[in-house]
Formats: structure tokens, C-alpha cells, sequence
């Protein structure tokens, strides 16, 4: 689950929106699926996935058994200052993690 | 006499022809009023509330091959009046088991509304998003997709 995948800019102007990546490996197991001896896959999806930019959320999802499986979110976040951007999220099955990633305000 | 003689073996196929063609249209606009595409979660959402439609933009493949993995795109051009900014997006399916297929919030306003991820669709279908801006104002666009390979097939 901590392995998360992010991709931000190394260096940002301040003002400008830049784009963040965030890929989180997690099966995002919907609930519908059967095992090979018929009994139900308990659903186990991300609730609740939030970014927080020095302390202030600045993005949160709230995803379903809607998205796909290692779900992928680009969104895009305003450069204030130097920093640190946190993400964290939560599953069905009560696991949580977090990444983070630095980032460089220039002006 | 060749010249003439031929048009009649023809023409039963020529009639044939042109009665599909003129019929054509006809029940093409009945099997699209008979299969409404209509995204209930959305229309659940919304209500009775005024929608926009110029300028929510919604970029999903026309025709995705793998249900389970389809690239979505939404966005919301800017600029944005103070007290005008977007606070949420709703992205609704019509045929999912779960019509809402997520929620995306902007806690802060930000420069550049734009997100993107990838969602299961559970067969050919359309789909919808919502944003919600501050003062209340509804950005709103659909889509259809042909969806080769459905998500979440079935349960037998």
C-alpha cells in the first residue's frame, strides 16, 4: 500500500497550478467478483483519498467500485511555497497509508 | 430492348433500397426513444436544479475495448469568479452496480480545474459529470461510450 507512485514537478513558480500524479497500487476489489470455488469477493475499494499541502487539503477524492483497479488521479494543485504535499487514503478494509513528496517554490 | 427490360428485374431491389432508407431513420429514433440513455444517478442528483452544458468538458474514449480500464478526463476552463469556484465534480455511470463512480473535491480554490483518472464501465453506456461551483451553479456534460468488454461481467 506505501508504495504509491507520484509525480510532481521538481521545481514550481509561485501562482501556478502544476500538476500532480498520484497512483496508488491497490486491486480496488469491487465486491462482484467470485472466487474459482463460487463464494463472493468481499468489496475492499479506496473510500477516501486526500492531499494535503502543508497541512491544508487542498484536493480529496472519494472514489468507488467504480474505479479501476490501481487507480490513477491527475489533478492540480496552486503553488504557494515550499513545501511538502501528504496524500493520504483509506480502504473498505480498514487500511490507511500515506506518501508524500517535496516540493520547490521559485519565484 | 436491353435498356429496357433491364430496370425491371431491378427495380423491386431499387424500391427495397429506398423503403429501408426512408424507414430507416424512423425506427433508429424509436429504438433511441425506447432505450433512453438517461444517467439516473445523475438526474437523481441534480433534480430540479438549473444545468449548463458549454462548458464541463468530458473526455472519455468514444469506444473503449476493456471496460475495466477506461481513461477519463474531466475539466472545467477557467477563469473563475471569486465566489464562483468549483467545489466538487461528480462523475456518474448509467449501467454501473454503483452509478456514482467518484467524487472529487476542491477543498481550495485551484488555478486549473482539470482531473483525470481511469474507471470501470460495466457495459456500453453513458456516462456523466457534475460540477458544482460555490454559488451554486451546475456545469454538466455526458458522454457515450461502446464498451467492447464489460466490467464486472457477471455473477453466474
Amino acid at each position: 500500500m506505501t508504495d504509491a507512485r507520484i509525480q510532481v514537478p521538481a521545481q514550481v513558480r509561485r501562482g501556478d497550478a502544476f500538476e500532480v500524479k498520484l497512483l496508488i497500487p491497490h486491486p480496488m476489489e469491487s465486491g462482484f467478483n467470485y472466487t474459482h470455488d463460487g463464494k463472493p469477493i468481499a468489496r475492499n475499494v479506496i473510500r477516501v483519498v486526500t492531499c494535503r499541502y502543508n497541512g491544508t487539503e487542498v484536493f480529496r477524492i472519494e472514489p468507488s467500485s467504480g474505479v479501476a483497479a490501481h487507480p490513477l488521479f491527475t489533478f492540480y494543485v496552486t503553488a504557494r511555497e515550499s513545501g511538502e504535499l501528504v496524500f493520504e487514503w483509506a480502504d473498505d478494509a480498514g487500511a490507511s497509508a500515506s506518501a508524500r513528496a517535496k516540493l520547490i517554490v521559485i519565484d | 430492348m436491353n435498356n429496357a427490360s433491364r430496370p425491371v428485374p431491378h427495380s423491386p431491389g431499387r424500391r427495397a433500397l429506398l423503403v429501408g432508407a426512408a424507414a430507416a431513420p424512423l425506427w433508429a429514433g424509436r429504438a433511441f426513444a425506447q432505450a433512453d440513455p438517461e444517467v439516473a444517478a445523475y438526474k437523481a442528483f441534480v433534480g430540479a436544479r438549473a444545468v449548463r452544458t458549454e462548458r464541463l468538458v468530458l473526455d472519455i474514449p468514444r469506444i473503449a475495448d476493456n471496460g475495466n480500464l477506461v481513461p477519463v478526463r474531466i475539466a472545467l476552463p477557467g477563469p473563475f469568479a471569486p465566489g464562483a469556484e468549483v467545489k466538487s465534480i461528480h462523475l456518474f455511470s448509467q449501467k454501473n452496480p454503483v452509478p456514482q463512480m467518484a467524487v472529487f473535491h476542491f477543498p481550495v480554490p485551484v488555478g486549473r480545474v482539470e482531473v483525470e483518472s481511469r474507471v470501470r464501465l460495466a457495459g456500453t453506456q453513458r456516462v456523466a459529470a457534475v460540477a458544482t461551483l460555490a454559488d451554486g451553479t451546475l456545469y454538466a456534460a455526458t458522454a457515450d461510450v461502446i464498451v467492447t468488454v464489460s466490467a464486472c461481467i457477471d455473477g453466474t
